[in-house]
């Protein structure tokens, strides 16, 4: 169980990105997280595995304050944390296998990372989230080799590979085209049944947000200012998350499910 | 279906074992053999510490008493780069439009590369050495020399723009009835001009850096008052005028890399 | 012909002012030459001379006397071996410098700054310089050679590393960081895959670099090729010259044959 309280984000001396935020997720569920941009959504994700350095407040994972650790004990939270990025964040140049097995590198010895040398049962593991996900034949291609959607499905065996409890999706398919985007929502939905793992999407696009989620936060300068599951998110509460934002950019274009049963 | 494997080895980056593993023992063995004909004479280097000590104490604090000496050395040094740059330059143009497949037939362009790799081949000392046994010690060999090193970079690098120039200005040039050397003065100069400016600008640059080495060996310039300082243990004085040269060093990148700057 | 007149007759490709200012350029251009030609400490009557000079030096250079070759030849690997083992050594050195001075990996301001005065002091003085003073400390030899080709290259190979380090692509170490991967492991696998290509590129070009470097630092004392070369002008053996300069003549072009195939296999 993820458990956010009063958690305040400041850069530098100006307004405050984060206000006294409070948010609580527990297992197993798909929370969307939406808000137009600046509202602080990344900062709050990068907040819980401390990417960014929170300025007060507590965030506690499974009973752990992770605001209090330093160092080695920070390092071992972060690996119960998996995290996906809109950019897919792959090292081009290695392999896919080798992309994959960085999700390990903070539990193996630091010869077995320079050798190559991964542990069977880590490799044993690799093939098969990447069977899962439909990218075994790829084990041995560069990661740069790969197409946006083939390399989302690694930045997501990646963050597997870590023993999450819990994962983080930061916009995970704003570089992808409307299909595939629909498949990688698809893809978390059912790793997140299949491994009972709690997952918090940031993400654009409400279409897809309300297809594939079981609830819905919505920021707006900071604060939640919504709160509840897909189906109460009516016309009212777009306006309030997305007041004063052109229509164009609300994310309400590029309906995901009406995308599916059009014809094109 | 097959059981899902448990080793994965990196795909090497020279497929054919025979050949990467045979690369390794070579490397390996040329790296022992090439160590093991070093004349190390412990005894020798022991002694160096000593003598570095003795160095470095004699060398601190700079002494910068005969400053006059310093002062005309360093003069001669920039009159020999000034000469040296115009000289190579002027000489560079023809060369370059020698070496330059676009405009000259074979044997021409042949030739023209042959002077241009045997001046880019030759270090400036030895250029240098040769030119004081020709004729004699003191700056004129300095200026000679350089000459030849300014052909050999800036000829290179012009004959390489004169390759990729607009051929429609030629052409234009040539169906107004022109002559080869209107031709060459009105459809190839205006072409070129920018680059070889700026490459003048740099080579001043490192005619400055090599009229300090040519020095050393005889050539005339602030090198020469180094190789004296040194070879009559003046270390406090060498190390003045290193001092000196290093700081004149980086005046003149700095300079030449602003004007440059505002040339393109 | 309505209005032609009233077009200027007069065509100026600039502005007074940048005509003014042109002039200027040339005038400081033409005075500093002048300046250079009639203070420069030379005996006119010898450059009129030089051509024949040098002539007369090259007709004593023919045929050249390859009695020598198999000296020169064993002294030609010798060569090659001080310009390999100086670069596989800076390369060596260079990297924690390169780590130290790149804004991005530096573990505080200290270290940048030493990191920056370590490759600009070893740019900025000049190989033989650098030999000058290693064979003061260690006496005539190969190792001065090596000490000083290594010493000049570890600035030239650590400022290109540290740049290229800055300009990696950040997302793939902020991905790493966030597994609760170490600082060393996260530079293993995000910094040095993206830094790999230049760091091939940059120790090849320092390696043809250095071997032309390698073929002067006999003249002053600090072995190689150029002892042989030193002792044949001295003692006016203008032929062995010729076949030594000839030797070196084809070292380097090889030498750049080899550099540019590995570049292609590498890179």
């Amino acid at each position: 169980m993820l458990k956010i309280s009063k958690l305040v984000k400041r850069y530098g001396k100006g307004d405050p990105v984060l206000k006294d935020l409070d948010l609580e997720v527990h297992s197993e569920s798909i929370v969307a997280i939406i808000g137009a941009s600046g509202a602080g959504k990344s900062t709050l994700l990068r907040c819980i595995n401390r990417l960014v350095e929170p300025t007060s407040g507590t965030i506690e994972l499974n009973g752990i304050d992770l605001t209090a650790l330093r160092g080695r004990e920070l390092r071992a939270a972060r690996r119960r944390i998996g995290m996906i990025f809109q950019s897919f964040n792959l090292v081009d140049r290695l392999t896919v296998m080798e992309n994959v097995q960085s999700g390990r590198l903070g539990y193996i010895p630091l010869w077995r990372a320079v050798a190559r040398r991964y542990p069977k049962e880590d490799i044993r593991k690799a093939y098969e989230l990447m069977e899962r996900v439909g990218i075994a034949h790829y084990a041995n291609k560069r990661a740069d080799a790969l197409s946006g959607g083939e390399r989302q499905r690694v930045g997501v065996v990646r963050a597997l590979m870590q023993n999450p409890e819990i994962l983080l999706a930061d916009e995970p398919t704003a570089s992808l085209d409307p299909k595939t985007s629909a498949q990688i929502m698809e893809l978390l939905r059912s790793l997140s049944r299949e491994l009972s793992l709690p997952v918090l999407i940031n993400i654009h696009n409400v279409a897809e947000a309300k297809a594939y989620s079981d609830r819905i936060v919505g920021m707006r300068y900071g604060r939640i200012i919504f709160d509840a599951e897909p189906a109460a998110l009516d016309q009212r509460a777009m306006d309030e998350i997305y007041a004063g934002i052109p229509a164009e950019e609300r994310g309400e274009a590029g309906d995901a499910a009406a995308l599916q049963v059009q014809p094109a | 279906m097959s059981p899902t494997p448990d080793t994965w080895r990196r795909p090497p980056m020279i497929s054919n074992p025979w050949l990467r593993y045979g690369l390794v023992v070579a490397v390996i063995l040329y790296v022992v053999w090439a160590f093991s004909t070093l004349p190390i004479d412990w005894q020798r280097m022991s002694e160096g510490v000593t003598r570095a000590q003795r160095i470095f104490s004699g060398a601190f604090p700079p002494s910068f008493e005969r400053s006059n000496l310093l002062i005309s050395g360093f003069l001669e040094s920039i009159r020999i780069a000034i000469l040296a740059t115009v000289g190579g330059v002027f000489l560079s143009i023809p060369i370059a439009f020698m070496a330059a497949k676009n405009l000259s037939p074979l044997p021409i362009y042949l030739l023209g590369r042959g002077i241009i790799i045997v001046a880019r081949s030759f270090h400036p000392v030895i250029v240098a050495i040769i030119f004081v046994k020709a004729v004699g010690f003191g700056p004129l060999a300095g200026v000679l020399t350089l000459i030849v090193y300014s052909v050999g970079f800036v000829a290179k690098m012009l004959a390489e723009r004169i390759e990729e120039i607009d051929w429609g200005q030629v052409e234009a040039m040539r169906a107004v009835g022109a002559g080869y050397l209107s031709t060459v003065f009105y459809g190839v100069f205006p072409q070129i001009m920018p680059r070889q400016i700026g490459l003048s600008i740099y080579q001043l640059d490192s005619n400055l850096r090599a009229s300090a080495v040519v020095g050393i060996v005889g050539a005339g310039g602030i090198g020469s008052t180094l190789a004296n300082a040194f070879g009559r243990y003046d270390y406090d004085f060498a190390l003045a005028i290193t001092l000196v040269i290093v700081g004149a060093i980086l005046l003149s990148e700095a300079i030449s890399g602003q004007i440059r700057k505002r040339i393109w | 012909m309505v209005g032609l007149d009233s077009h200027p007759e007069e065509w100026a490709r600039y502005t007074p002012r940048q005509r003014m200012q042109r002039f200027l350029i040339y005038l400081f251009c033409i005075a500093a030459i002048v300046w250079s030609l009639t203070s420069i400490n030379v005996i006119w009557e010898w450059v009129y001379d030089a051509p024949e000079q040098m002539g007369d030096l090259f007709s004593r250079m023919v045929p050249p006397d390859t009695r020598n070759l198999g000296t020169i030849l064993w002294v030609l690997v010798e060569t090659v071996n001080i310009a390999t083992l100086a670069t596989g050594l800076a390369v060596i050195v260079s990297l924690p410098v390169a780590y130290i001075a790149a804004q991005n990996t530096t573990p505080n301001a200290l270290t940048l700054w030493l990191g920056r005065f370590i490759l600009v002091s070893s740019r900025s003085v000049n190989t033989i310089i650098w030999a000058l003073l290693f064979v003061a400390i260690f006496g005539p030899g190969i190792i001065a050679g090596i000490l000083a080709i290594m010493f000049r290259s570890i600035g030239f190979i650590g400022k290109l590393l540290g740049e290229a380090i800055e300009e990696i692509d950040r997302r793939p170490v902020e991905a790493l960081e966030a597994t609760g991967a170490s600082r060393f492991k996260v530079i293993l696998y995000a910094i040095v895959p993206q830094v790999m290509p230049v760091f091939w590129a940059v120790s090849i070009l320092r390696w043809d670099i250095n071997l032309r470097e390698s073929t002067v630092l006999g003249l002053v004392g600090a072995g190689g090729i150029g002892l042989i070369l030193q002792s044949a002008i001295d003692t006016f053996n203008w032929q062995e010259a010729a076949t030594v300069l000839l030797a070196i003549l084809a070292l380097v072009v090889l030498g750049e044959i080899v550099a540019m195939a590995l570049r292609r296999r590498i890179i």
